[in-house]
């Protein structure tokens, strides 16, 4: 009984110090990714100076969403990926990732109905999402503005 | 020196917003494209609410790297779309996607072309 109620303390503490540690992974990585975009943000801007804010943030996305690809290509982003959990994920690179993946993955299944429909398995409903919430907030802003 | 604590900043927030979609793996066991979409939503109420110029000011790329700076493009471009007209208010937030989107697309099939599935799962 007392070996039952120690393994369960063990088992207990030992979920809690993984949980602990996927956090600071997670932070981490998430952190360092983020510094990477600001040093693109930084580095274009300074070469780009007649480019428009909106124009260097799409690019910035852009070679964030190259270097997601790339990375998820070669193998390195998966592997990062199951030590840094949300730290890989909700970076524009983990978007990448999430389109990349399933393409590779689904690649021997043929291009067509393979590659290229199993590609949105996951940014289909980002893409999704991002459209319903620009009509709709297109609709609002075109009827407040109606009332300007 | 204002450069450098710009890269704290973004460290930290960055870090912060992933550390959270992390507190929601753990305890929900979401899956990453729910996490993707949540994180997305949070970004376009951010900007409807316009929070996230706030955000952005402060933590730079803390805040527009992850998705939730997408979200946040999205609203941008229908908000300037509205001033247009009403075409314009319900396309130009997908206008401001076609960046990320087409470079997502079109490298995902680029490399999933070049590089072979390293997953063992199949």
């Amino acid at each position: 009984m007392e070996d039952k109620q120690y393994m369960e303390y063990v088992h207990a503490n030992a979920q809690k110090s993984n949980h602990l540690v996927t956090l600071v992974w997670a932070f981490i990585v998430g952190g360092i990714i983020c510094c990477i975009g600001q040093g693109f943000g930084d580095l274009f801007k300074f070469a780009l100076p007649n480019w428009e804010k909106s124009k260097i943030a799409a690019l910035v996305s852009m070679t964030m969403i190259f270097l997601g690809s790339f990375l998820t290509g070669i193998g390195v982003y998966d592997k990062l990926g199951a030590k840094a959990g949300g730290g890989s994920i909700v970076p524009i690179t983990g978007f990448a990732n999430s389109v990349v993946s399933p393409a590779m993955e689904f690649n021997k299944e043929g291009i067509v109905l393979g590659m290229m429909a199993k590609m949105f398995v996951v940014a289909g409903p980002i893409i999704v999402a991002g459209t319903v919430s620009s009509v709709a907030s297109g609709i609002i802003y075109y009827i407040v503005g109606l009332f300007q | 020196m204002e450069m450098f604590l710009g890269y704290v900043k973004a460290f930290a927030i960055g870090g912060l917003v992933c550390m959270i979609a992390q507190i929601l793996i753990n305890k929900t066991k979401m899956t990453s494209a729910r996490i993707l979409v949540m994180f997305l939503l949070l970004g376009v109420f951010l900007e409807v609410i316009d929070v996230f110029k706030y955000i952005e000011n402060f933590a730079g790329a803390g805040i527009t790297i992850p998705i939730t700076g997408f979200g946040s493009t999205i609203v941008k471009g229908a908000k300037e779309g509205a001033k247009i007209g009403f075409f314009e208010a319900i396309t130009y937030g997908f206008r401001n996607m076609a960046g990320g989107l087409t470079a997502a697309v079109f490298f995902g099939f680029f490399f999933a072309l070049i590089f072979k599935s390293h997953s063992k799962k199949a």
